[in-house]
Formats: structure tokens, C-alpha cells, sequence
């Protein structure tokens, strides 16, 4: 087994001792459930000199319904605690659906949602042990000056690789911060991310991520997650796609599509295996089985669309110009294939991710599509 | 000298005229030790004052050592001590006639990865302190990444000294008139396939412990599957007496063919112990089982098959390049098998097979399940297809019309003795619903067969000698238990369990009455160990051999006692019984007594050597086997036209495999096989970075198990294993292997039923969705956006595109309608496929023949 470098860990009791062992100290990180930081400590992508856990702080495990109808979740819920709660179900599905796809079972028990939108950034280049990255030559990330994936590149471009923050971006979320000397601040997430490899976020070293604070869903509030990935559990996104819109005027209950209605915890779902079957079962749809789940004639009408797209770079990439396409026309294949139409333009996948990047460009449009048809039919599972 | 062939088969009948342990489903001797953890395995072993040691690795691919500093590392507190190449110069390898190895690397690294130096320290992170510490000087050389550089330049070259260049082995082998028969043949088809890398990803890393005793025995607890080989290695490196040397396999997880050299971790570990008088272990981290790697080499096979207007072959052509990596390995072996194993259960008259291994700069190639032939399998099985459907023949039918039958000599000399492959073939077909399945299935679904051999060990010891491939040793002890001491390796695949079913089996035992000592050269007869799928029929002959011995004497000593001839005493379930009257019986442990009284001590050896096989000329006897395994696969795919996963929702598969000792045990072999082999088809992928121009150069793209994916539950077919008995005379009660076999099929079944959904041959392995988006495209089926296109405005057009191919594949009207709409608007729509015409086309080539017929 890899070797944890040495450290000191602490696991205060309160958000008042984490704050002050992080102003003390720069060079002490946190820890929530440890699957992202534990793994890169061990490659050296991070150092610390103090571990400080969160795992013992009171109040960042609750998830408040606030009286306008939106919802708090503080920071350290698990992954499987925030795609099987019933309210984020009921709320933010596309939520509850990334959530529920990230990494495997196990890690979805340890790691957290505070943990997932601080993902550090990924790239094939970097997740590799210091013996690797040394026979590299390192690269400009860690250790290194040269950036392997764009060459000549003066910024890293590592990839934005959680799961979740797709989603929030779509839903219009904001983060809730308090750091000693700052206090208490919030930020839209779509602010929150930067467009640099090397630490992607506008967050100092003694900030501590609290809340992630989702606005009240507005009626008619459709939305669905879908992912690219090599096998249909543990594997990193090869490509993210979150949509949100508000359907108006749709016609009856006629629009649920046909999908198998797995539970929302994707392969969490142990023994049901209805999880993974809503992923492959759906792709099958939509193409084998007649593509007729998006136009099963709801009529209802696209407003303030959304789209986000993931695992291309730096940052969660809300694609442009969508909303204005799509405002006020009807939900249906046309619709949709002119907006993935537009997303493909918009996105470039690299080299930082494992799989043909050109392949990856052209799932763009695919998983767009069906993502947004996923959220028309409001199925239960990650497409 | 003349050889002593110790070939004592005894039959495929039960030896009391009807089977009590054999064929039943019992749980295996280690599952529950296993399933809770009292299993103990080699990094369970912890000894008073152990050590820690790790290994300095190479950067680069190919360099030359000029110096190696290691006095600071020495000098770090916490290590005791420090090796390098020169502590241990003697090269090895476990072919003897391919000795390129060295422990640790002596002037030269020959992969990002190879071994320099190694320290043992007080524990592993002081180790790893220590290795920064050492400083290594290298002159960088220029790299083979590419096998056809390795093929044309041999300056510089990998292996100083060896006189084919950067060749590592050449064989070419013909058999009959080849050219004229293709010449003469009215069909014959002719293509390219490739096979990518694929590494064994065995659960457990590779780890040893050392203990160099007081009585200067060198005692290594090791994670190998053939014990008796790293003694023999270990004895030429140490340079020290073999029976000063004792090697012991724990409990193990995994192998696959991984663990079947002797490994530069085992010669350090021991060195290591000597020079600190302290237990030394060595466990490597998973990145580290990369770079030891022995997994599947990489293949570039040219195929050309003949047949004539029935459809019966008539000639068989092959042209492989095979990229070996860094050392030799078992490389002479798997080029020969390349080309050796293919000759069943199709017949064909002519066969010439011209493989050649080279080296490159990369982690050394080896065996891995399924040795040498898995790769020109997948190339033939698909040939075959590609034949049939010219033809307009059902593929079951073409291999109907060209099995070579049972107890049949192979073109290449190879003797088969039973044979149920058509056994097979019926049962795949009637479990799969083939006849209503086959070309009738929607677009982007079909059904695929192949077939398949393979051998049940091999004839060729690795080191020529006279003495036995299998030995055993049963003792029988007065508490009524009988101890069964066997040099086999259990890796997983139940060989232990194998051996205690046959002893319990020939002398009326429980299970519970027996138990097993395997693999510990102090203890255990010889074995070869656990590869190329020798153990149950030769070590089982030779445990089947102990244990009659052991049986006529307890029969005379009961039928003494109970009054009746010796042949009329029955041995099952724990008593000893007159079989013409029941009640006239004495338990197991009684007649152990009694048959101790009249004899002295009971213990009774068993062997096996094969017998003579093989063709008559050099390499003949590569790919001899006393008996041969046959499988046949059926795959039902299911493909997502518009992003080109590869769903595979069920797989059968039907194994000849003999007699099943235990049936369960075979089910798991073949369903452990078969997920291997489709893994290996869709996902895994063990690959390092090529471009000599880029500082990645050589580095392993992804060593680890998040990034080199084998398959989760989710993502495995549903496999249905049918067991057919033809009941060999070679074998333990008729047994045949069934550990490789069930995974060749498993390949080109798939890349079959691909052609069944989408009209389209997949040749190039691995099979990733974005392949077959290309392969479909060539075909002019729509699927995903143009990758010509590149600007936007293709990508626009095409993505409509997409949805036209994907829909109106499907159920036609609903999905076409948006194509409609969409084709008509987009600029880049021309390349929208008149979805109609390609069904109409597809349909017509399933019908009909290809046009040539
Ligand atoms: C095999 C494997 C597969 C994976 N697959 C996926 C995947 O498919 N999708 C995906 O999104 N992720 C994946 N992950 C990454 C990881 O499991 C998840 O992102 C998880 O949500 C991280 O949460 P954590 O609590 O474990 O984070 P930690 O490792 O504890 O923390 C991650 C980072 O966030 C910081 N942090 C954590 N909490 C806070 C806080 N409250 N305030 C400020 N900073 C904080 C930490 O300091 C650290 O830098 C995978 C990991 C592994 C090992
Ligand atoms: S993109 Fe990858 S290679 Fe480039 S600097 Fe970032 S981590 Fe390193």
C-alpha cells in the first residue's frame, strides 16, 4: 500500500476551534470524509502539516427547510445522506441523482457534500504517485513547470471533477463560508470556481465551507443529472452534464417517460440493482427502443434554462446562450438538439481526463440531449 | 537415459461403481477461512524483528547505469541494509533458455519501472527515505515503445548479447501446402486484428517474507503460484545449495498467470534476510504490480483463412508481431502457443503461423489465463464468421461442418483425445434461443458463437527432465484422517479442494476426514505448479495414484477382517463395507488401524508424467497436452447507436471440461473466465505512453485500479455456465482443465454478436464506445457527431445526425421523425444515413451470402 505521509491530526469540537487551527495555521487542511484528500497526500499532490477533521463538529450535518421553501444542507452530509433524503428528492432530484452517482457505495458513506464541491481538480498527469510524476518530470500543478495536456501551456487545466457542483450550478446555489477573520460569507457557486488547475477555488486556506444553501425550487422546476463514465459506478466523471428549467403549461400528467423508476441512490442501491439498470436501461431507450420519451407531447414550454457542463476543465462551464434559445419554446426533440447543438460548440474536452478526448466531444451533445430529456420525463436515475 | 514414463491414469470410472464425493457441490477446503478472515496470506506474516523493503525504480525506459551511490541511504538510521544488481549478478529466467533477467538491474533498465536497488529498513517509510537517498547515474538511451521499430532496429539494442537483436523469439511453423491451398480455395478472407495489452489486476499484490534460519536455512513465504521454480531460481541467484532453500505459499489472492516467474521482490527479500540476519518482507504497492505486470502481450495478427464452397476450411494463415516488453518471461512459449493451440476444435489441412516476439521498452509480457492463445483465437473465431456469413451458412453449422472430432490428430500433430465441443455447440444454442435470435434481432442487437480449446498442462516441463510433472504424498493416520501433501498451488481456483475430493473420493472419506498441505517445498512432493491448467489432471492422476494404492491396502486388511475377498470391500462416506452385505461394516479410522496393524505405517506416493505427445519436430511438444479442454461461448450484445457502449446482457457458455470433480468449481471457473475475457474486451486497457517525443514517454498510462478499470457487478453480464462431461481416458476419472479455456471464446462470441446488431467487424481490441462509433461510421451508419468535422457547424448538423441514426435504427417512425426535421435544417447533414436503405442492406447480408458465393 501507498504510505500516508506524516502528519498531526486533530478532530475539534467546534466550528470555533476548526476556524482558529486554521488561522493559526496555513499549512493545516481539512479533512470530511478523506477519499479525496487522503488519496492525494499520498501521491504528495498535497501536503499538510495538520489534519484538522471535521468529523466530531456539531450542526454541519443538518438539512434545514428554510420557510421560503429552499433548503439548507450543511457541509459534511454524505453523499448517500443527500441523494437518499426525501426533501432533496422531492426539491432538487438532479441533485439527489449526482449525489448518487459519485464514486462507489463506500465512498458515498465517507465522503461528504462539503468535500465533493471542494474536490481538488483532476488530470491524468497528476493523480499518480511521486515516483510517476517524478519519471514525468513533474508538471506545473505540483512540483513541476511544464503542463503536459496543453503544451507550451502556462496554466494548468486540470479538471473540475465533482459530481455534484454541476448540479448546484444549475440550481442557482450558494455556499456558505466562515473563516475567523472574515466571518461569515456566502457566494454563489457559480462565482466559486476559477479558471486555474492548480486550486480552482475562491476560498482562503481558513475558510471552512458550512452550508450549501439551495434556493426555493420555483414551480415546474425540472431538472437531471447525466454522466459519462467508463463503468456504472466508482469511476470519476468523463464528461458532466447537469440541466434545470421551469416547464410551464404542460399538459396533464402525461410526461413521465417510461423509466424503470430505480432509486435515486444510482448503484448505491445495493441489491436492487435498479440503480445502474436506469442508467443503461435508459441509453437503451433512447436508442434502440423509439427516442419518443421527450415527445410524448407534454407541451409545456422551457424557461430559464440551464445548462452545465463538467469534467472539461478548471471550472463547471455554464454554457452560454441556452437560456436565451430555448426561453418560452416548447420542450421537445427539436428543442433539445439545438441546445446540445450549442453546448457542443462550447466544449473542449482535453487530454487532463483518461478516455479520447474527440469521443468525449461528441458525447456532448448525446448527454445533453438526454439529460434534458431525462428531466422532461423526471426520472428518478442519473442518465 | 531412457525415460520412465510415469503415466498411471486410472479411468474416468468411479472406483466403487458409482461417484460419492466427486461431481457433488461441496463448499471448497479454504471458503470458510476465506470468507472470515482466518486465511492467512504472505502480508499476514509478521516475524519477531522484521523488516521492511522496497525497491528504487527506474524513470526512464531504456538507460544505462553508470554508477549508483547508495552511502547516504546505508547511512540513514533505521536501514540495515542496501542492495543493488551487483549483490546479485547471476541472470535467470524462468525458461532456462531464455535467461535475460536480473534481480536487480545490472548495468541496464529496460522500462520506466525496472528495478535498481533495494533497501530494508525498520519500516517501510524509513525504506522509502532511504531510496531517495540513493543516487543513480544514468545515460539515457534511445527507447522501443513501438514493436515494429523493435522489429527493424537493433542499435541500440535492449539485450546485450542476444543475437536476433531487439527479436526475442521467432517461430515459424507450416503444416502442409498453405499457399496453394489458399491459391485453390473459392473463399477466403483476410484481415487485421489486434490485441491491446491487459494486465491480471489480482486482488492481493505481489508480497514475500524471508527468514535466513540459524541453521542456514533460507526459508521465503511468497505469493507465487509456482513454488517449485522460484526455489530452483532462488538457489541459481543466492548461489546457494537448493536444499538449503524452502519455499512456501500462503494463502493467495489471485494470480492469473501474474505470479508465475520467479520475481526480483523474492531474490531481494532472501538477500536482504541473509545480509541483516533479520525477516525481511517485501510487499508491493499496486502500482508496483503494474510494472511487474507478466500480463498479456500485445498482439498484431494478420489472419488469412480458406474454405471451400461447403464451407470446410482448407487453409489457415498467420502473421504475428508480439510486443514482449522488456524481458523474456515465458515469451518462448507464448510464441508458440500463438500459434500452436489453434488447431481445434476446427479442422483444417494446411496451417503455417509466423509469430515473432520482440522487446520493447515497457513492462515485461507474460502469461496470463488463457496463455499465448486468447489473441489468435479472437482472430480466428472471427474469420470463421466472416467465412460462414459469405457462405451464408449459420456460424453453430460452419463449426458443425469443419469439428474435427474426438480422439482426432491435429494438423500440427497434436493428438485430442475426447472431445464434446459439439455438445457444446447444442447447448449453447438451445440456452441462447439462438434459431430465434440469430439475424433476426432488431438494429443494434445480435447474438455471436465461437469456439474454443485449450490444453490440460502441457507437455513441456520449462527445464527438460525425466522425473515426474506431478507428485503427491498421502498419509494415513490412525486418528482416521488422511493428510494429503501436494507441491499444487491453490490460487484461488480450488486445486486444494480438487486434491481432497479425489484422495476422499478413492478411499470412501468425508470431506471433513481429509486435509491438504500444499505448496511448501519442505513438505510437498513436487509439483510444477499452478499454470497452463495443469493441476487437476495431473496432479490429480497422481493424488487418484496415492490414493488406490492406499485403497488396496485398507480393502485386504478389512476383507481379512470382515471375511470376504479384498475386491468385494466398498470404501464410501466414511466406513468400509462388504458390498454384498452392508451391514457387515467398520468405520474409515477402523480400517486405517486394521490396515496399519497388518502393513507397517501408511503413506503412499502418486505421480504423473504425461504421456508421449506432440509433433515430431523442433517445438513440437509446445502445446502438447495429455488432454484438451473445449468451450463454446454465446453472446447477446446490445449496442447504443448513438454513444457506442457495448451492453453485453447475457453470455453462455458451455465447457467440456471432462468430468467435473466439482461442479461448482468449474461454474466458477467459467464464469470467472468468461467476465475476464469480456473485460479484457470492453474496458481493460494496459497501455504506456508511446510518443518517444513527449517526457511521458514509456510511463504506464494508468497503474492503478481506479484508472486500469476491470468491471464492477454493475457492469457484468449475466453468465450462464453449462458443464458437458466427455469423460477423458487421460484424466483424473476423466477430468479436463477448465480454468483458461472458458475465457477465449468469450472475445470473439462478442465481437461476433456485433456484427449480428450492426452489420460491422470489429477487429481491434479493446472495444471502446468510441470504436465503435468509428466502425460504424465507416459503415455509413450515423451514430454520435462526424469526427471528420471538427468545426462546429459539423458537429451541429451532426449531432442531429445522431439522434436520425440512433432512433430510426431503433423502432423506426418515432425517431426518424426528428431526424427529418433536423437533417432538413442542418447544415452538415448530408452525412445522415438513409436509415432505411442500411436495415434493407444489413437485412439482405444476413440473408444472403456476401456476393462471392
Ligand atoms: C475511487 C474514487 C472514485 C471517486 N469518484 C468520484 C466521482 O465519481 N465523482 C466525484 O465527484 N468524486 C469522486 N471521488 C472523490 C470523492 O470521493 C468525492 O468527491 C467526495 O465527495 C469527497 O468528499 P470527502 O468528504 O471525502 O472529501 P475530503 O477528502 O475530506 O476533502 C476534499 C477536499 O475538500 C476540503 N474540504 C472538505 N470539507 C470541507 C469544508 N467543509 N470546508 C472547506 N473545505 C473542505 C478538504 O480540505 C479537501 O481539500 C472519488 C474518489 C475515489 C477515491
Ligand atoms: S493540466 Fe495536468 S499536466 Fe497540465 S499542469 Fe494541470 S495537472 Fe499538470
Amino acid at each position: 500500500m501507498l504510505r500516508l505521509p506524516s502528519f498531526e491530526y486533530t478532530a475539534p469540537d467546534s466550528v470555533d476551534d476548526v476556524l482558529a487551527l486554521l488561522a493559526h495555521n496555513p499549512r493545516a487542511r481539512l479533512v470530511a470524509g478523506g477519499t479525496d484528500l487522503v488519496p492525494n497526500l499520498k501521491h504528495g499532490i498535497e501536503e499538510a502539516e495538520v489534519v484538522v477533521s471535521l468529523r466530531n463538529v456539531p450542526g454541519l450535518r443538518d438539512v434545514t427547510e428554510r420557510a421560503d421553501g429552499g433548503l439548507d444542507l450543511g457541509a459534511m452530509l454524505t453523499l448517500e445522506e443527500v441523494a437518499e433524503h426525501p426533501l432533496v428528492q422531492a426539491k432538487y432530484p438532479s441533485l439527489s441523482q449526482a449525489a448518487g452517482v459519485v464514486a462507489g457505495p463506500h465512498h458515498r458513506r465517507m465522503g461528504t457534500l462539503g468535500g465533493n464541491v471542494c474536490l481538488n481538480t483532476r488530470c491524468v498527469y497528476i493523480n499518480q504517485t511521486y515516483f510517476w510524476r517524478e519519471s514525468l518530470g513533474f508538471c506545473l500543478k505540483k512540483d513541476g513547470e511544464l503542463c503536459h495536456v496543453v503544451k507550451g501551456g502556462k496554466r494548468c487545466v486540470a479538471a473540475a471533477s465533482n459530481d455534484t457542483a454541476t448540479v448546484l450550478m444549475t440550481l442557482g446555489a450558494d455556499l456558505a463560508f466562515a473563516s475567523r477573520d472574515r466571518g461569515e460569507r456566502r457566494l454563489p457557486i457559480t462565482d466559486f470556481y476559477v479558471r486555474d488547475g492548480v486550486y480552482n477555488k475562491d476560498m482562503q486556506s481558513d475558510d471552512l465551507l458550512t452550508a450549501v444553501s439551495l434556493p426555493a425550487p420555483a414551480p415546474g422546476l425540472h431538472g437531471a443529472y447525466g454522466k459519462l463514465r467508463p463503468r456504472n459506478s466508482i469511476d470519476f466523471p468523463r464528461l458532466s452534464v447537469a440541466v434545470a428549467f421551469t416547464l410551464r403549461g404542460a399538459g396533464g400528467g402525461g410526461d413521465s417517460g417510461g423509466d424503470s423508476g430505480g432509486s435515486s441512490g444510482g448503484d448505491s442501491g445495493g441489491g436492487s440493482g435498479s440503480g445502474s439498470g436506469g442508467g443503461s436501461a435508459d441509453s437503451g431507450d433512447s436508442s434502440n427502443g423509439g427516442a419518443d420519451s421527450g415527445g410524448s407531447g407534454s407541451g409545456g414550454t422551457v424557461h430559464d434554462l440551464r445548462v452545465v457542463v463538467s469534467a472539461l476543465a478548471a471550472v463547471p462551464q455554464l454554457m452560454r446562450n441556452v437560456t436565451e434559445l430555448a426561453e418560452g419554446r416548447v420542450a421537445d426533440e427539436e428543442l433539445f438538439a439545438e441546445v446540445a447543438a450549442a453546448c457542443a460548440k462550447q466544449c473542449h474536452p482535453l487530454t487532463s481526463i483518461d478516455g479520447d478526448p474527440t469521443y468525449r466531444r461528441e458525447m456532448v451533445p448525446v448527454y445533453v440531449r438526454r439529460t434534458l430529456r431525462a428531466a422532461l420525463a423526471e426520472g428518478q436515475s442519473a442518465v | 537415459m531412457e525415460r520412465n514414463v510415469i503415466n498411471r491414469t486410472h479411468g474416468p470410472d468411479a472406483p466403487h461403481g458409482e461417484f460419492h464425493r466427486v461431481g457433488q457441490r461441496a463448499r471448497k477446503v479454504d471458503a470458510i477461512g476465506k470468507a472470515t478472515g482466518q486465511a492467512i496470506y504472505t502480508d499476514d506474516i509478521q516475524l519477531p524483528g522484521m523488516l521492511h523493503a522496497k525497491t528504487l525504480r527506474s524513470p526512464h525506459p531504456h538507460a544505462r547505469i553508470r554508477s549508483i551511490d547508495t552511502s547516504a541511504a546505508e547511512a540513514l538510521p533505521g536501514v540495515h541494509g542496501v542492495i543493488t544488481g551487483k549483490d546479485m549478478p547471476t541472470k535467470y529466467g524462468v525458461i532456462p533458455w531464455t535467461p535475460d533477467e536480473n534481480a536487480l538491474a545490472v548495468d541496464k533498465v529496460r522500462f520506466v519501472g525496472d528495478e535498481v536497488a533495494a533497501v530494508a529498513a525498520v519500516d517501510e517509510d524509513t525504506a522509502n527515505r532511504a531510496l531517495r537517498l540513493i543516487e543513480v547515474d544514468y545515460e539515457v538511451l534511445e527507447s522501443y515503445l513501438d514493436p515494429h521499430k523493435s522489429l527493424q532496429q537493433h542499435d541500440p539494442v535492449i539485450h546485450e548479447g542476444n543475437k536476433h537483436g531487439n527479436v526475442s523469439k521467432h517461430v515459424r511453423l507450416e503444416f502442409g501446402e498453405v499457399d496453394a491451398a489458399l491459391e485453390a480455395a473459392p473463399h477466403v478472407v483476410e484481415d487485421d486484428y489486434f490485441f491491446h495489452g491487459t494486465a491480471h489486476a489480482p486482488i492481493e499484490p505481489h508480497c514475500a517474507v524471508a527468514q535466513s534460519g540459524h541453521d542456514g536455512v533460507i526459508t521465503l513465504w511468497s505469493s507465487t503460484q509456482i513454488p517449485h521454480y522460484v526455489h530452483r531460481a532462488l538457489a541459481r541467484v543466492l548461489e546457494i545449495p537448493a536444499h538449503r532453500i524452502r519455499v512456501i505459499q500462503p494463502h493467495l489472492g489471485g494470480a492469473f498467470g501474474g505470479k508465475s516467474d520467479p520475481f526480483f521482490f523474492e531474490f531481494c527479500a532472501a538477500k536482504l534476510a541473509m545480509l541483516t540476519g533479520r525477516p525481511v518482507k517485501f510487499l508491493l504497492t499496486r502500482e508496483e504490480t503494474f510494472y511487474t505486470h507478466r500480463g498479456r502481450h500485445p498482439m498484431e495478427m494478420h489472419f488469412t483463412t480458406g474454405c471451400d464452397d461447403d464451407g470446410k476450411l482448407t487453409a489457415v494463415d498467420s502473421k504475428i508481431l508480439i510486443d514482449g516488453g522488456s524481458y523474456s518471461s515465458f515469451g518462448l512459449v507464448t510464441t508458440y502457443y500463438a500459434g500452436q493451440l489453434l488447431c481445434g476444435p476446427s479442422h483444417f489441412p494446411t496451417y503455417r503461423f509466423d509469430s515473432t516476439r520482440v522487446y520493447t521498452n515497457k513492462p515485461p509480457c507474460g502469461p496470463k489465463r488463457g496463455h499465448g492463445s486468447v489473441q489468435p483465437r479472437f482472430a480466428l473465431e472471427i474469420q470463421l464468421d466472416r467465412l460462414a456469413t459469405k457462405l451464408g451458412i449459420d456460424p453453430l453449422e460452419m463449426r458443425r461442418r469443419n469439428f474435427q472430432g474426438a480422439f482426432a490428430r491435429t494438423v500440427n500433430g497434436m493428438t485430442v483425445t475426447s472431445n464434446g465441443f459439439m455438445e457444446c455447440l447444442d447447448a449453447i444454442e438451445q440456452a441462447s434461443g439462438w434459431k430465434d435470435k440469430r439475424g433476426k434481432l432488431p438494429f443494434g442487437r445480435g447474438i455471436g458463437a465461437a469456439g474454443s480449446m485449450y490444453i490440460s498442462g502441457t507437455n513441456y516441463a520449462v527445464y527438460p527432465n525425466d522425473m515426474p510433472q506431478a507428485g503427491i504424498l498421502v498419509k494415513l493416520d490412525r486418528s482416521g484422517l488422511a493428510m494429503v501433501y501436494t507441491g499444487t498451488s491453490d490460487i484461488g481456483q480450488g486445486s486444494s479442494s480438487v486434491m481432497a475430493t479425489l484422495v476422499a473420493e478413492e478411499l470412501g472419506l468425508r470431506m471433513d476426514q481429509v486435509r491438504v498441505v500444499a505448496a511448501d517445498t519442505d513438505l510437498t512432493p513436487v509439483d510444477l505448479g499452478a499454470y497452463s491448467s495443469r493441476i487437476t489432471l495431473m496432479a490429480g492422476n497422481a493424488a487418484v495414484d496415492a490414493g488406490r494404492k492406499l485403497r488396496f491396502k485398507l480393502q485386504e486388511a478389512v476383507g481379512e477382517k470382515l471375511g470376504v475377498p479384498a475386491k468385494q470391500v466398498m470404501l464410501a462416506d466414511g466406513f468400509a463395507f462388504d458390498s454384498q452385505d452392508g451391514d457387515k461394516r467398520i468405520t474409515s479410522q477402523e480400517a486405517f488401524e486394521l490396515a496399519e496393524a497388518k502393513f507397517e505405517t501408511l503413506a503412499a506416493t502418486g505421480s504423473y508424467n504425461t504421456p508421449e505427445r506432440g509433433g515430431d519436430y523442433r517445438g513440437g511438444t509446445i502445446g502438447a497436452s495429455p488432454a484438451y479442454s473445449f468451450t463454446a461461448h454465446c453472446a447477446e450484445v446490445e449496442i447504443d447507436v448513438e454513444t457506442g457502449e457495448i451492453t453485453v446482457p447475457k453470455l453462455w457458455i458451455a465447457h467440456d471440461c471432462g468430468r467435473a470433480i466439482s461442479p461448482v468449481q468449474v461454474e466458477g471457473q467459467i464464469e470467472g473466465s468468461t467476465y475476464m475475457g469480456v473485460a479484457e474486451l470492453q474496458m481493460e486497457d494496459h497501455d504506456v505512453y508511446t510518443d518517444p517525443a513527449h517526457p511521458e514517454a514509456g510511463l504506464h498510462r494508468r497503474p492503478s485500479l481506479l484508472e486500469y478499470t476491470i468491471p464492477t457487478s454493475l457492469d457484468t453480464p449475466e453468465l450462464e455456465a453449462m458443464i458437458v462431461e466427455s469423460l477423458d481416458p487421460e484424466g483424473p476419472y476423466g477430468a479436463k482443465e477448465a480454468g483458461e479455456g472458458p475465457l477465449h471464446g468469450s472475445l470473439p462470441a462478442v465481437a461476433n454478436a456485433i456484427y449480428d446488431a450492426l452489420g460491422v467487424w470489429m477487429t481491434h481490441l479493446p472495444f471502446t464506445p468510441g470504436k465503435v462509433l468509428e466502425a460504424l461510421r465507416e459503415q455509413g451508419v450515423g451514430g454520435g457527431a462526424a469526427r471528420a468535422g471538427g468545426a462546429s457547424a459539423g458537429e451541429a448538423g451532426a449531432s442531429g445526425t445522431g439522434a436520425s441514426g440512433a432512433g430510426g435504427g431503433g423502432s423506426g417512425a418515432s425517431g426518424t421523425g426528428a431526424s427529418g426535421t433536423r437533417g432538413g435544417g442542418g447544415g452538415a447533414s448530408g452525412s445522415a444515413p438513409d436509415v432505411a436503405a442500411i436495415r434493407a442492406r444489413l437485412a439482405g447480408k444476413r440473408d444472403k451470402p456476401e456476393g462471392d458465393a
